[in-house]
């Protein structure tokens, strides 16, 4: 389980490149460029951890709308996410019929979802299912807030996995606020990895602004999952450091200060800190790394821009498996 | 030929794709040990395992969520919903996950699955053992929904869903389980999903039913040719996608029609069939449309009076023939 | 307007009753609740308290009379009040019976232009694709609208068409005249359909009768248009002018309650649908009057320089409605011996072989008395013409609900209808034909569960 540097380094790349996409689309938003954006600042580092706890593109993964890093890890492209923001044509995870940031990319095993939270989280139960009927030893990692714990689907979910021993992850990435809601009003226990000891399965809560940590912990649940030890409950602990979405103002439900101090444990700095105290990273080096976001993130949006809308002729199109015409 | 009953050709359905398809799997509850409360599943556990006729926890919502899982990954499942009724809890996975997935992933996810839920009134099973749910699902674009109304039929349109690449809605009318009895091959057959079926060639009028009113209407229609009144009856079989051409076709041939069901009749699934007469056979109508249905009542009352007060039956079908061809 | 005192029934066996003693005479003054007159019947022997207060207008049923239940008795009502019903009154009688004629005379002309009722998309679609005049198609379906298989038929067997009997044709409207000489129907004894057209007798083309009373000339205006006579126009109104000038027509009206009738149609139409018989009001009424005609033999009679001639069975003929045609009037013979079932399906039959002109002569001869439901064209009451030879014919009206005050001088809404007796005045007096038509009410009005 020990990182290479290369692999520490890329890890990091990961969480720049997802948080510089990430701000450009406030700024395209607020341009009036694109019509809505929701946000995985503050995020980066579970995702990221967890992704590459994964044999990405083998094992499964049924993500959630905040999960930006983790799709960039598994081949999402800066490209792919302005095509999404600005409903263009080539949009790969949905044709541009979906709003930006639902996910879907079958290259990569990472299941299409919708906008009802916890959804997903049945559908990775029976991914499970179906490995363990296959006798195979892939996993599925689902994602989700702390919020979407309070759903009945992902009480079901749960509860299936645990009673057949199922090889999925859960991993809650716990921001504190459901939109505007703290986590007091979700639950009444102090972490979301509390409620798996009813349940049948392990829990651990994690620091998830740390992406190391995530790694480790996550890597753990997928070991144990492949061998066949079931499933685990991961609590990622983070802040969401945007409001919930564009059209959110969170000022109206929590004070700059709060803001201000959850920044102190922004991933970035977090893991820059850990990989500049490892001697792996200096300011040379981001700066090279920053000029190559820049880069991309240009390109993308000059790409996006350059795009045509999708053909209204399309729209039709495929509401059956019948009308799909791969490749 | 053999002639058997409708619970025992849907279990044949089964038995063979089970034999046929190692991906097929049954999930559902008491669907094992027990062979399902209606007797459907009855030997299977014995024949396959408990890993492919899965008791399920009391949790309609995941057995359709994780079925989508199971599907996403490439199984086949049959979801068993004890009764229509309890089908709500998974309403959310069946209209806004499986329905939608191949349109929302640009058809990169199918959902290959069948759903079969034992439906309709005339058993004393009150307001939740009784209910008729075809028309919330014959609304959805991306399922498919199917009535059988004979053993034949049965057995076909199980195996044509189970081997469909979209979330098919299989309802069984409960009532004809072991009242409606036919002759059914043995050999392998399909009965394609999509075309509905002229069981009874007419001039006078056209009667559209399915399920159990269809098997009313065939004898409410030789009542009416002791008459002088030649009805045509369409079987439709399938209500979603609807077979627009053959129900043209007849109504085109007679100048009238009359849709039964025992579902109420506001918002009912009649009203899509007289809604696609008026515009596409308005100026082949003699007489206006009439529906036939449950009264507007939430569901059918348990004591026997009142039950019979709500649904239809062959003499209340054939007089509401008898009104239309005195039009 | 005037109220009847009738003879109650007093018991539920109990049919008739006699007058013992009238309390009043004519002309008295009498208050409502008041004693009028007492009875005695095989049960009860009582004092008749008068339904109302007023003058005794007429007493129509002397003491020691013996009458059935239902019979009228006497009229009530303001000093100086003509009762509507008085048959001995005949200055009233050519003012009631011109509109009649006017009426019919004016209807056929019109023919062409008659209303089609409801026409149905696929009926105005076939008429417009294959340039059918649908005035000249006969409608079956509800109320006489033209179905689909009306114009198939047309298009298929052109004019000569014979729709099959989808609705019971006794229902649909009439086209003005009451009857049509059987004679027109069955020139010369032929009997076959292709026989029948050709029969049309080849009278010869007379003027313009102006003796005919009852068709005042018309000031002529400009844009007139004169439409001339059919023969078959002509044969029908010479058969009207002679029944009129044969008999002295006098008509009184009733009304019946429906109540009961109706609740036995909707208890039962079901149940006799399931023996392939299509039960109608018509049913009824023929019930009622079959009863009443036994119950009064002078009803079924003929009037003959000798005497007056009753016949031995009761041979109701019933009016049909051939469309543009006309009427045609075919028998059920000895229709006091059917039940309600036996009538109904006797009806539906001759009614559907006379749609069909599969009528054999022998369906239209020997009628005893004629009914004739003008009511389905929403006729409140007409005054029928008579079926010569016959002496009376009943016109039914539209059965209609209306506030009737009933028992405990409640308002109630009932189903009525108006009954109208026209009769011959030779044979039958105001007093008897009353007493039948009250027969007819009665039995109605009772109709048991």
């Amino acid at each position: 389980m020990e990182l290479s540097n290369d692999i520490q380094l890329e890890m990091y790349w990961m969480m720049l490149l997802s948080r510089r996409l990430d701000e450009r689309a406030w700024v395209l938003h607020r341009q009036g460029k694109i019509a809505f954006h929701i946000s995985g600042i503050g995020q980066e580092a579970a995702q990221v951890g967890a992704a590459f706890a994964l044999r990405r593109g083998e094992d499964w993964v049924t993500p959630y709308y905040r999960d930006l890093a983790l799709m960039l890890c598994l081949g999402y492209t800066p490209r792919d996410f302005l095509l999404a923001l600005s409903g263009k044509q080539g949009e790969p995870t949905s044709g541009a019929r979906q709003m930006p940031s639902h996910w879907s990319m079958r290259k990569a095993n990472a299941v299409s979802h919708s906008a009802p939270v916890a959804t997903q989280c049945p559908h990775a139960a029976g991914i499970g299912l179906a490995i363990k009927m296959h006798k195979e030893d892939k996993v599925v990692l689902t994602t989700l807030g702390e919020g979407s714990t309070s759903q009945g689907e992902w009480y079901e979910a749960v509860n299936w996995a645990a009673i057949h021993h199922l090889p999925v992850i859960f991993m809650v990435e716990n921001n504190e606020y459901a939109i505007s809601e703290p986590t007091d009003k979700q639950m009444a226990v102090a972490s979301s990895a509390d409620k798996a000891c009813g349940m049948g399965l392990r829990g651990i809560s994690v620091d998830g602004t740390d992406v190391f940590s995530v790694y480790r912990t996550v890597a753990e649940a997928v070991a144990d999952a492949r061998a066949g030890k079931g499933p685990t409950l991961v609590e990622a602990r983070m802040y969401r450091l945007t409001p919930h979405s564009s059209d959110d103002d969170d000022r109206t439900y929590r004070s700059r200060e709060e803001v201000q101090e959850a920044k102190k444990k922004d991933p970035l700095t977090v893991g820059r800190r850990i990989l500049e105290e490892a001697g792996l990273l200096n300011q040379a080096k981001i700066d090279e790394m920053e000029t190559r976001v820049k880069e991309m993130v240009d390109d993308a949006v000059k790409f996006a821009e350059q795009a045509p809308y999708p053909e209204v002729a399309d729209a039709m199109f495929p509401v059956y498996a019948e009308e799909v015409h791969r490749g | 030929m053999a002639e058997i009953t409708m619970i025992d050709a849907i279990r044949q359905a089964m038995d063979d794709e089970l034999a046929r398809d190692e991906n097929v799997f049954i999930v559902g509850e008491d669907v094992g040990k027990r062979g399902g409360v209606f007797r459907a599943t009855v030997g299977l556990f014995e024949k396959y395992g408990g890993e492919r006729v899965i008791d399920s926890p009391l949790a309609e919502l995941s057995i359709v969520g994780v079925g989508i899982g199971a599907a996403l990954y490439g199984m086949r499942p049959i979801c068993e919903i004890q009764f229509a009724d309890f089908i709500y809890p998974a309403f959310n996975q069946i209209v806004s996950e499986a329905a939608k997935m191949c349109y929302r992933s640009n058809g990169e996810w199918t959902v290959p699955m069948v759903i079969r839920a034992p439906y309709g009134g005339g058993i004393g099973g009150g307001l939740y053992h009784s209910q008729s749910v075809e028309a919330f699902f014959a609304h959805i674009p991306g399922l498919k929904v199917v009535i059988p109304s004979n053993p034949y039929d049965a057995k076909g349109l199980l195996k044509a869903a189970v081997r469909d690449p979209n979330p098919v809605i299989y309802l069984e009318p409960k009532k004809g389980y072991r009242l409606i009895r036919g002759e059914v091959p043995d050999g392998d057959y399909t009965v394609p999903i999509g075309p509905a079926n002229v069981t009874r060639q007419g001039s006078d009028l056209t009667v559209y039913a399915y399920g159990m009113m269809h098997y009313y209407t065939l004898q409410a229609a030789e009542k009416l040719a002791g008459e002088g009144v030649d009805v045509e009856v369409v079987d439709l079989r399938t209500l979603y996608p609807v077979d627009k051409q053959t129900v043209l076709e007849s109504v085109r041939k007679t100048g009238k029609a009359l849709i039964v069901h025992e579902d109420n009749l506001t918002g009912g699934y009649g009203g899509e069939i007289a809604a696609i007469i008026a515009e596409e056979a308005f100026t082949d109508l003699d007489a206006p449309v009439r529906r036939l249905c449950g009264p507007d009542v939430p569901a059918v009352p348990f004591s026997h009076p009142l039950q019979d007060w709500f649904m239809p039956n062959p003499d209340k079908i054939a007089q509401a023939m008898r009104d239309l061809a005195a039009y | 307007m005037a109220t009847k005192v009738i003879m109650p029934q007093l018991g539920e066996s109990v049919v008739e009753g006699t007058v013992t003693t009238w309390l009043k005479k004519e002309g008295e003054t009498i208050a409502e609740f008041e004693s009028l007159l007492e009875i005695n019947t095989d049960k009860v022997d009582t004092e008749i308290p008068s339904p109302a207060g007023g003058t005794i207008l007429k007493i129509i049923v002397p003491e020691g009379q013996t009458v059935t239940a239902g019979t009228i008795l006497a009229w009530i009502g303001e000093p100086g009040e003509v009762l509507q019903a008085e048959p001995a009154a005949p200055p009233a009688e050519p003012v009631e019976a011109k509109p009649v004629e006017a009426k019919s005379v004016e209807a056929k002309p019109a023919e062409a232009a008659r209303d089609l009722g409801f026409i149905s998309p696929v009926v105005a679609r076939l008429a417009a694709d294959k340039k059918v005049d649908l005035t000249r198609v006969k409608g079956t379906g509800q109320g006489g609208r033209i179905t689909k298989k009306d114009v198939l038929d047309y298009l298929e067997k052109g004019e000569k068409a014979e729709p099959a009997a989808v609705a019971a044709p006794w229902e649909t409207p009439g086209e003005g005249d009451l009857f049509r000489p059987t004679e027109l129907q069955f020139g010369a004894g032929e009997m076959s359909a292709a026989g029948l057209r050709q029969a049309q007798p080849a009278t010869p083309d007379q003027p313009a009768a102006p003796a005919q009373p009852a068709t005042p000339a018309q000031p002529a205006k400009g844009g007139e248009q004169l439409i001339p006579h059919t023969t078959m126009r002509k044969r029908i109104a010479e058969h009207m002018v002679n029944s009129k000038h044969t008999s002295p027509h006098v008509t009184t009206v009733m009304e019946a309650d429906f109540k009961r009738v109706v609740a036995h149609y909707e208890k039962n139409k079901d149940v006799f649908a399931r023996d392939g018989v299509k039960l109608t009001y018509t049913a009824y009424f023929a019930a009622a009057t079959a009863t009443a005609l036994r119950a009064f033999p002078l009803v079924n009679s003929s009037w003959s320089d000798e005497g007056v001639m009753i016949h031995p069975q009761v041979n109701l003929a019933i009016a049909v409605s051939l469309g543009a045609e006309g009427l045609i009037v075919p028998v059920i013979p000895n229709a006091d011996g059917l039940s309600l079932l036996g009538l109904a399906r006797a009806i539906h039959d001759i009614a559907t072989r006379a749609r069909a002109h599969r009528l054999n002569p022998d369906d239209v001869r020997g009628g005893t008395f004629s009914i004739t439901n003008h009511g389905t064209s929403g006729s409140l009451f007409a005054t029928p013409v008579i079926n010569q030879p016959q002496c009376a014919i009943l016109g039914v009206g539209a059965v209609q609900k209306r506030a009737v005050v009933v028992e405990g001088d409640a308002i109630a809404v009932r189903p009525m209808v108006y009954l109208s007796l026209t009769f011959d005045h030779r044979i039958l007096d105001g007093a008897s034909a009353d007493g039948f038509l009250a027969k007819i009410v009665d039995v109605l009005n009772n109709w048991p569960d």
